[in-house]
């Protein structure tokens, strides 16, 4: 028993100063990846699309929770005519931005050219 | 005293400047959120034509109203969004009768034949195999298309390869248009649901949703669009479309003007299925 109680101390404070550096990590990836989006913001409004692609792409491997990196890639993709893969895309920012209007109206115009394409077929 | 002024002046100014300073790079780093930017989306075409060099937009089974010739308005309608947004030359060629064609092969065999001539102009049966043949007994066609159910029985002149294969021999093997037309009077009672503007009690103006019973009438349009290799008179793709549209019952709205607003919903379809298109929209990028 008295050897144990130090160990369980020791164990929780290893756990409380983990947590922070975890959020700090968190954090920095967020930050990392909010400056390659608002780069690939930059760069899509001059038209430079494949760029953008690049960015955006570099934000979702940096920070896979943020949706906005998603969104900004799944409307790349559709400007770059890969419907596929800005299907994925966007079902991905609503999966971690469920209530955001934006993504979902992206994602309702999307869908609205994605159905043409398949729509009237018969064989 | 004249040089304090000036001094006071200059600290609010330069407050001032640093304020504005530190509001825009406050306005660059925290900015808005949302940028609306437009983009086109490229469809690819449904459909490989890079086979053809050239489309023959051969003409329509069509029926419904009689107030317009449903077949000549299809083709003149399909033939110049052709010519101008497609990379396939539009052959300019007489309008074939393809209920007459239809009703000419649907008749009784002569005692003579070895077998049924179904849906065949060209007398080439004897290609066709025994049991295809044997299946395809001649039905009577409805003289007059009314319906869906009327034009039905003439989908058989599609899949009659020998047909098509003359025809596109003749134009030198271009891709074939066909299809059927039906563009029909239609009519609609109940309630439905509108916003009317009124006065409160203050004078005050305000647009509140109101049911109201409406008796209207218009048209529904159902095209088929038959694509056919003039190589060999196989049919390639084909896709069957549904649009109505109505009026108020005291709207007179003349007939064809009703039918092009109906095909302008549907051309854009049409084209994508032979050549690359370009939508164009917007998005809003998020940061």
């Amino acid at each position: 028993m008295k050897r144990t109680l130090p160990i369980v101390v020791a164990s929780v404070g290893v756990v409380l100063s983990a947590a922070p550096s975890f959020a700090d990590s968190q954090s920095k990836s967020r930050s990392q990846a909010r400056a390659e989006v608002e780069f690939g913001m930059q760069v899509a409004q001059r038209g430079l699309w494949r760029e953008a692609i690049y960015r955006w792409e570099k934000a979702t491997e940096t920070d896979p929770s943020y949706a906005a990196a998603f969104n900004d890639l799944a409307i790349a993709y559709e400007h770059e005519g890969q419907l596929d893969k800005a299907a994925k895309a966007y079902e991905k920012a609503l999966e971690l931005d469920p209530n955001n209007t934006q993504i979902r109206q992206n994602y309702e115009l999307f869908k609205e050219i994605n159905d043409r394409t398949s729509s009237g077929k018969d064989k | 005293m004249i040089g304090r002024v000036p001094a006071k002046t200059s600290n609010r100014t330069l407050a001032m400047a640093g304020a504005a300073v530190l509001l825009a790079a406050c306005a660059i780093a925290c900015g808005p959120d949302s940028y609306e930017i437009p983009i086109e989306t490229p469809i690819k075409p449904k459909l490989d034509v890079s086979a053809f060099q050239r489309v023959l937009v051969a003409g329509f089974v069509a029926g419904g109203s009689e107030d317009i010739d449903a077949n000549q308005e299809t083709v003149r309608l399909l033939r110049s969004q052709l010519r101008t947004k497609s990379q396939l030359r539009v052959i300019d060629a007489d309008i074939l009768p393809l209920m007459d064609v239809a009703q000419e092969n649907a008749k009784p065999a002569d005692v003579a034949d070895s077998g049924p001539r179904e849906g065949s102009a060209t007398g080439n049966d004897h290609q066709q195999p025994a049991a295809a043949a044997a299946s395809a007994q001649p039905v009577p066609l409805p003289a007059k298309i009314k319906d869906e159910k009327d034009i039905e029985p003439y989908e058989r002149l599609f899949a009659n390869t020998a047909y098509w294969k003359r025809i596109g021999e003749e134009y030198q093997n271009p891709l074939i248009v066909t299809g059927t037309v039906l563009f029909m009077p239609h009519s609609r009672s109940g309630f439905v649901q509108r916003d009317q503007e009124v006065m409160d009690s203050f004078g005050r103006r305000r647009v509140v949703p109101m049911r109201t019973y409406l008796e209207r009438t218009g048209f529904i349009l159902r095209p088929k669009f038959v694509f056919i290799d003039g190589r060999t008179g196989a049919q390639l793709y084909s896709e069957s479309y549904r649009e109505e549209i109505l009026y108020n019952a005291q709207q007179q709205t003349p007939a064809l003007s009703s039918y092009f607003e109906l095909m302008d919903r549907l051309v854009p379809n049409f084209l994508s299925a032979l050549s690359s298109q370009k939508i164009k929209g917007t998005r809003v990028l998020l940061k």
